[in-house]
């Protein structure tokens, strides 16, 4: 008997929903030899703000959470990440990386994950500290997240940059709106469905896709983002370095002209954790 | 239901006719789809900044919370062409405490809820009593609640008589009529409780869709059956009757569907607070939020603005 073939719609996770654009817009994304894979979504600004919002809704409860639940979360999607492997590896080939590059691609992104659930419950000893004073007081700096960390990944490893950007950000309660590849946006799209079973709660992590030059100055602009990290060319760098003073946000801006080595040692680290948290220093009166 | 309330509600739907419930919903979702931009939007934004109630009702108000609350209502934000609010909403034990913070004679007028807000549930000579201590203490308005558990039992002389009790009890105040909307259960009593209520009251009052107190508020569609009451009881008797929805508006966006509803049912006339106004808390702070982005093309962040008045 022959069979319809059932197709997935793509569809963007946002605030723990898989949803349109608002603007209903779409734009096709074609595999490596030319064919139609699938219609993806083209979100707009108004989408952006709408993730914003859903982040801003998810951050208080996700910062919250003990670190080693954080860490516990991570090592979870992970294994979700892991069981689903062939999936990913698939959306991975659609851009035309070989089968044996794919699946190395996912196990270096699953290994990523599982590398910032241990440091969840550990970067604080790192980055905190007990400062001596000259008074009797104990004197601490501690670490607390930033809020919402905008994310724009690059075109090469799209979900092992993707997920180098997202999983620092999210390890030490921040929440994140991240924009996919334009060229390689359906990982994300896989991706999105294995945060949605992860024990994440919703909301903490928000996945777009779309046109870069849509999105990028809304993403410089917007006040309630209150970090960046960003792969950009010198174009989109200088709009969101002016956009990040004027809203007075943080902004980690990475060359997109250079080739990064997404699989090396150095993209992973306590320092990508220090990017986005803020220190608070802290004077306690020493008892007698 | 017995026989003898049943009669008395149809002779009332009889007489005010009844309400096409799909019609309704249909209407009203047609105004969630027209697009305001640019300089229409930034009109409406603060044509909606000028209608808003700034409301506080809770049992922890004080009178320095009034103050806070009637410093926002003078001045809403840092940009001095953000006109103030139409009036604050207190209880009447607050009254006192607003007239002080706004002065004799200010631009921001002082409502004032009475009648047992939100129940009701008092007797009468309480209930009046209340009102006539808010208007002396120096409420400008008022906004009572009708007798629900009257009206149900079909027993409309004594809503209506009891309305007229504290028209009289008002003397110069303004008057809002809360109908409670979520207790009257079907868009004809709604429709039905808008006209007793209008031919009790004077042009220039208002009739409310809720107190805030109760799980369903102001939605588009009940806002849409009490609209088309006052048009048809407009074009019946010339009596210009304001409305004003009350709870659950708290975005912008909202706020501007409800413009939108007023301005293709009612027309330009009722655009102004003179006859619509916003019963609203935190809508007031989403409402500056879009004033600033269409100002500066950048989406800002809530903690940027004072507190909303829920929060204080």
């Amino acid at each position: 008997m022959s069979r319809l073939p059932i197709t997935k719609t793509p569809k963007v996770y946002v605030g723990g929903a898989f949803i349109r654009s608002e603007s209903a817009r779409v734009f096709p994304l074609r595999d490596a030899a030319g064919n139609f894979f699938a219609n993806i979504p083209q979100c707009t600004r108004k989408d952006l703000r709408n993730a914003v919002e859903a982040a801003a809704k998810a951050g208080p409860g996700w910062a919250k959470r003990t670190a080693y639940n954080r860490g516990q979360i991570l090592y979870r999607l992970g294994e979700m990440l892991e069981a689903r492997a062939g999936e990913l590896a698939d959306a991975i080939r659609l851009g035309g990386a070989s089968k044996g590059a794919a699946a190395r691609e996912v196990t270096a992104a699953v290994d990523r994950l599982i590398y910032y659930a241990g440091w969840a419950d550990k970067y604080e000893q790192v980055l905190g500290n007990v400062n001596p004073v000259a008074a009797p007081y104990f004197n601490f700096t501690v670490t607390e997240p930033m809020g919402i960390v905008g994310i724009i990944a690059p075109d090469e490893a799209p979900l092992l940059a993707l997920l180098s950007l997202v999983a620092p950000a999210i390890t030490s309660g921040n929440t994140v709106v991240a924009l996919a590849s334009s060229a390689q946006p359906y990982p994300a799209i896989v991706l999105g469905e294995m945060l949605a079973t992860s024990d994440l709660p919703g909301g903490v992590v928000n996945l777009l896709t779309g046109f870069r030059k849509e999105l990028v100055p809304t993403f410089a602009t917007h006040a309630h983002l209150r970090a960046l990290a960003a792969v950009a060319n010198a174009a989109e760098r200088k709009t969101l370095a002016l956009g990040a003073a004027d809203s007075v946000k943080r902004a980690r801006l990475f060359k997109g002209e250079a080739p990064i080595d997404w699989f090396a040692d150095t993209a992973q680290g306590v320092h990508a954790i220090r990017d986005f948290v803020e220190f608070k220093t802290v004077w306690h009166p020493i008892g007698a | 239901m017995n026989a003898g309330q049943s009669a008395s509600f149809r002779r009332l739907f009889d007489e005010v006719g009844p309400v096409d419930c799909v019609g309704v919903e249909e209407r009203v979702a047609k105004y969630t789809t027209r697009s305001l931009k640019k300089a229409a939007k930034l009109w409406g934004l603060r044509t909606a900044v000028t209608m808003v109630d700034l409301t506080t009702l809770e049992g922890k108000d004080t009178p320095g919370k009034v103050a806070s609350l009637c410093a926002k209502a003078r001045h809403p934000s840092d940009d001095p062409t953000v006109p103030p609010v139409a009036a604050v909403c207190v209880y009447p034990a607050m009254v006192r405490a607003a007239r002080r913070a706004l002065g004799p004679g200010a631009a921001v007028r002082i409502a004032s809820v009475a009648t047992a807000f939100p129940s009701g549930q008092a007797p009468l000579r309480t209930r009046l009593g209340e009102v006539r201590a808010a208007v002396a203490d120096g409420a400008d308005e008022i906004d009572m609640v009708i007798n629900r558990g009257a009206f149900l039992a079909g027993e409309f002389a004594e809503v209506a008589d009891e309305i007229a009790a504290v028209v009289a009890a008002c003397g110069d105040a303004t008057l809002k009529v809360i109908l409670e909307v979520s207790e009257l259960e079907t868009f004809d009593n709604i429709r039905a409780a808008s006209f007793i209520a209008m031919r009790t009251i004077r042009g220039g009052d208002f009739i409310k869709t809720s107190t805030g107190k109760t799980s369903l508020n102001a939605t588009l569609g009940n806002n849409q059956v009490m609209l088309e009451a006052i048009r048809d009881f407009y074009l019946e008797t010339g009596t210009a009757i304001g409305m004003k929805p009350a709870g659950g508006i708290r975005t912008a966006k909202q706020a501007l569907q409800f413009l939108v509803a007023v301005k293709e049912t009612l027309g330009d006339a009722w655009l102004t607070n003179a006859r619509y106004r916003f019963g609203a808390s935190s809508l007031l702070n989403d409402l500056l939020r879009q004033i600033e982005k269409e100002r500066t093309g950048a989406y800002q962040a809530p903690y940027y603005f004072s507190e909303a008045a829920e929060s204080y």
